[in-house]
């Protein structure tokens, strides 16, 4: 066991709302009030958060930092079609067990010899412990392994819209109780709840019992004033001139017709590849040269084409 | 507390947020951590424990604020003309002469409360809402003691009459104000909504043209709960048991000891769907909303062939997956909709164009009246239609004693159908799409 004690004062709940936000300010993840009041809850009444939002505006990353300004390990699951409980949460370890078996057949004699009758065998069997179906021989997946962990953790389930709707079921007694059941040892329940994150993108409804055990985050696509300020923590050396103007630009693409909005996570690759190319200001080049970063659709591209000297010089004006 | 937070509740469930028992005590729990104290966090607090959707969470902002805003209340008029003594024992008069805002908004809401206000539903109520708010406040012993003393001949007494006619316009104007806010928040939402509800049920040939735009959403919504009740069956191919057999023949070279598994597993039919809709004139006041719904099951349904006519029949699949539906349906409309119908025409080309895109796995739907403008129904067409699909099913718009009547072919077309059903709301297409759907999982 290592042992990482929790370092901040954050691991038992007593951080108020303004110390979560300046917790999670200081690594870098500007939290709203909103944000932070839900990890605060979510601290206080172990709840799970189900965390929704359209891609790239730091859904995983809230996770994340919240595990680093906690001080505690993040455990992710990633979501997807077909997952199943022997892949979240646990999976005998079959080639020990059948190790296990041969062994046992090579000690039977030994373990049996005295005996007389085949009654006495069976006694005598029985008096071991059942080893075959024990804790040795399981193999802790991410849900198991969160709620073991000694001091607490962060559980980020990714992406849980795409996983099955039977697997979804099976979520409900982790993030109720923060227990599981397994058939043949017994339920095991978590020495200390983890935090918990739920991510969605909306590929399809959540179940209504799922979301009726979670508390509801949605975060929307930030305001230029927020987007400034998650850009400065992001990208720390960038002119303070540029940054204003690659925000406005960024928040007037927005506004126009696209199939899918720049997100927060490509205003800052953006801005990465802006000062890559040590660019001081916007100009109608620089924009047309870059904006493969900022969008990913061929059609939303022809679509801006033609304004985007129009965009620029809007942003630029300010 | 708990009172005012149950009234809370009942009216972010009139909103449409959906609160249950157990997220009631998940925010009384909530509010025991926030405290009262600061507005913001309660609200952030509240709003992450209630709603549950981006609309929800919309919704319930709004409900809020307008909730936990305390009525603004015009300041009371100034009687100084009222003699004090002749109306020491009103309460009510006492309230307005002497009272803040605030004390007659406490005094109103304690009022609106045993008037039950908060069962407000329609409109129409609103009058007697005000009525019964104020007589509890004791409007009605105020009202008689002003008659008194209009004729009473005592100092002061026409002077403190007038004053207090001016206090109870007053009142009845604050009174219809609080009503509004009211009614706002507990009975707009709901009235939207049992709006909706009758517009599900209606027959859909006497939709009016306001409702169009309910209608449409209404649809869009039938379709999203199509969608994901069965895009989700369609995926799950994978569950089952062990397959011995394949496990012991992958595991010979382990010596037969299964150190890899392999699991049974279960194929799940696509469905292949070919719709047909008419769109002609005797089927005018239905054909939109068949093509409404025929573009939100193109939505649901990854193979869905689809195609319309009045005489000669054409392929909209495309135009259903490429246009928006408000530019597609009118498009459709326009270049196919509103001729007389020849279902002989529509089946004779359908037989030569696209007869391969039905084989012993295609469900065929037909949605029209069956009226064929007395041309030669081409029954023998619609049998090798009958005898190539796995199933046919006729949607007619029209009720079933109608069948037959007229120029209708339907009694004999019926011959050639598994299901003939009349289909005339969108709760019937609902029903019918899902059974279609259903027996393919």
């Amino acid at each position: 066991m290592n042992d990482t004690t929790p370092t901040s004062a954050a691991g038992d709940n007593t951080a108020t709302v303004e110390e979560i936000i300046d917790g999670l300010g200081d690594i870098g993840y500007i939290a709203s009030r909103r944000i932070a009041t839900a990890i605060f809850i979510a601290q206080n009444l172990s709840k799970p958060i189900l965390v929704e939002g359209s891609a790239g505006v730091g859904k995983t990353e809230l996770a994340v930092s919240a595990a680093r300004w906690l001080g505690l390990p993040l455990i992710r699951m990633q979501c997807y079609e077909g997952l199943d409980e022997s892949k979240a949460l646990y999976e005998w370890k079959y080639g020990k067990q059948l190790l296990y078996t041969q062994i046992l057949k090579d000690k039977m004699g030994e373990t049996l010899s005295g005996t007389k009758t085949l009654n006495d065998a069976m006694d005598r069997l029985h008096g071991f412990g059942d080893l075959f179906f024990s804790e040795q021989f399981l193999e802790p997946r991410p849900l198991l392994k969160a709620l073991r962990q000694e001091h607490g953790a962060v559980l980020l389930i990714d992406e849980v819209d795409k996983s099955d709707e039977e697997f979804e079921a099976f979520l409900l007694e982790v993030l109720s109780a923060f227990q599981v059941s397994i058939p043949e040892i017994g339920t095991i329940q978590a020495t200390k709840p983890p935090l918990v994150f739920l991510t969605s993108n909306n590929m399809r409804e959540m179940g209504d019992a799922l979301k009726r055990r979670c508390l509801h985050l949605f975060i929307p696509l930030p305001d230029a004033k927020l987007e400034q300020r998650i850009v400065a923590a992001r990208v720390p050396d960038i002119d303070e001139k540029l940054k204003r103007q690659l925000v406005a630009f960024v928040q007037l693409l927005r506004e126009e017709e696209l199939k899918k909005f720049p997100s927060i996570s490509e205003t800052i690759d953006w801005a990465r590849v802006l000062m890559l190319l040590h660019a001081e200001s916007l100009n109608v080049d620089l924009v047309r040269d870059t904006l493969n970063v900022l969008l990913k659709f061929e059609q939303d591209f022809a679509a801006v084409r033609r304004s985007i000297p129009e965009i620029t010089r809007k942003a630029t004006r300010e | 507390m708990q009172q005012i937070l149950e009234q809370f509740f009942h009216a972010l469930r009139s909103a449409d947020v959906n609160v249950t028992p157990a997220e009631a005590i998940d925010a009384h729990r909530t509010l025991e951590t926030v405290g009262y104290g600061d507005r913001q966090l309660m609200r952030d607090a509240l709003c992450v424990a209630l709603a549950k959707t981006e609309g929800e969470t919309e919704r319930f902002e709004r409900c809020f604020d307008a909730f936990f805003s305390r009525d603004e209340f015009d300041v009371p008029p100034s009687l100084d003309d009222a003699d004090d003594d002749l109306l020491a024992d009103q309460p009510l008069a006492q309230l307005v002469l002497h009272g803040t805002e605030n004390d007659l908004a406490h005094a109103m809401e304690q009022a609106a409360a045993e008037a039950g206000v908060t069962n407000i539903r329609y409109m129409t109520q609103r009058g007697l809402m005000v009525r019964r708010i104020l007589d509890g406040m004791g409007l009605r012993e105020m009202q008689g003691r002003m008659f008194e003393l209009r004729q009473s001949d005592a100092p002061g007494a026409a002077a403190t009459a007038a004053a207090l006619e001016q206090a109870r316009d007053y009142l009845f104007d604050q009174a219809r104000q609080f009503i509004s806010r009211q009614f706002e928040l507990y009975a707009r939402p709901a009235s939207a909504k049992l709006h909706e509800e009758i517009l599900e049920e209606r027959a859909l040939s006497v939709v009016e043209r306001r409702d169009f735009e309910t209608m449409h959403r209404i649809v869009k919504r039938l379709a999203k709960r199509l969608a994901t009740r069965y895009n989700r069956r369609r995926k799950h191919t994978k569950r089952g048991v062990l397959d011995v057999r394949r496990t012991l023949r992958r595991n010979m070279a382990h010596d037969g000891i299964p150190f890899e598994t392999v699991w049974k597993q279960t194929k799940i039919e696509r469905p292949k769907i070919v719709v047909i809709c008419d769109v002609s004139q005797s089927v005018a006041a239905t054909a939109r909303f068949l093509l409404m719904f025929l573009y939100s099951l193109n939505e649901v349904i990854a193979t869905l062939k689809s195609y319309a006519f009045s005489a000669s029949l054409s392929d909209i699949s495309e135009i259903l997956e490429e246009k928006s539906v408000e530019d597609a349906i009118p498009d459709i409309l326009e270049k196919i909709g509103f001729r007389p119908t020849d279902y002989g025409q529509a089946l004779a080309d359908f037989d030569d164009e696209h007869a391969d895109t039905v084989d012993r796995h295609t469900t065929v739907i037909i949605l029209g009246d069956g009226r064929t403008n007395n041309t030669d129904p081409r029954l023998d067409l619609m049998r090798g239609l009958h005898n190539r699909a796995k199933a046919v099913i006729w949607l007619n718009p029209e009720p079933e004693t109608f069948w037959g009547s007229g120029d209708s072919e339907m009694h004999r077309y019926r011959t050639f159908c598994h299901v003939a059903k009349t289909c005339n709301t969108i709760l019937d297409l609902e029903r019918i799409i899902d059974d279609v759907l259903k027996s393919y999982y």
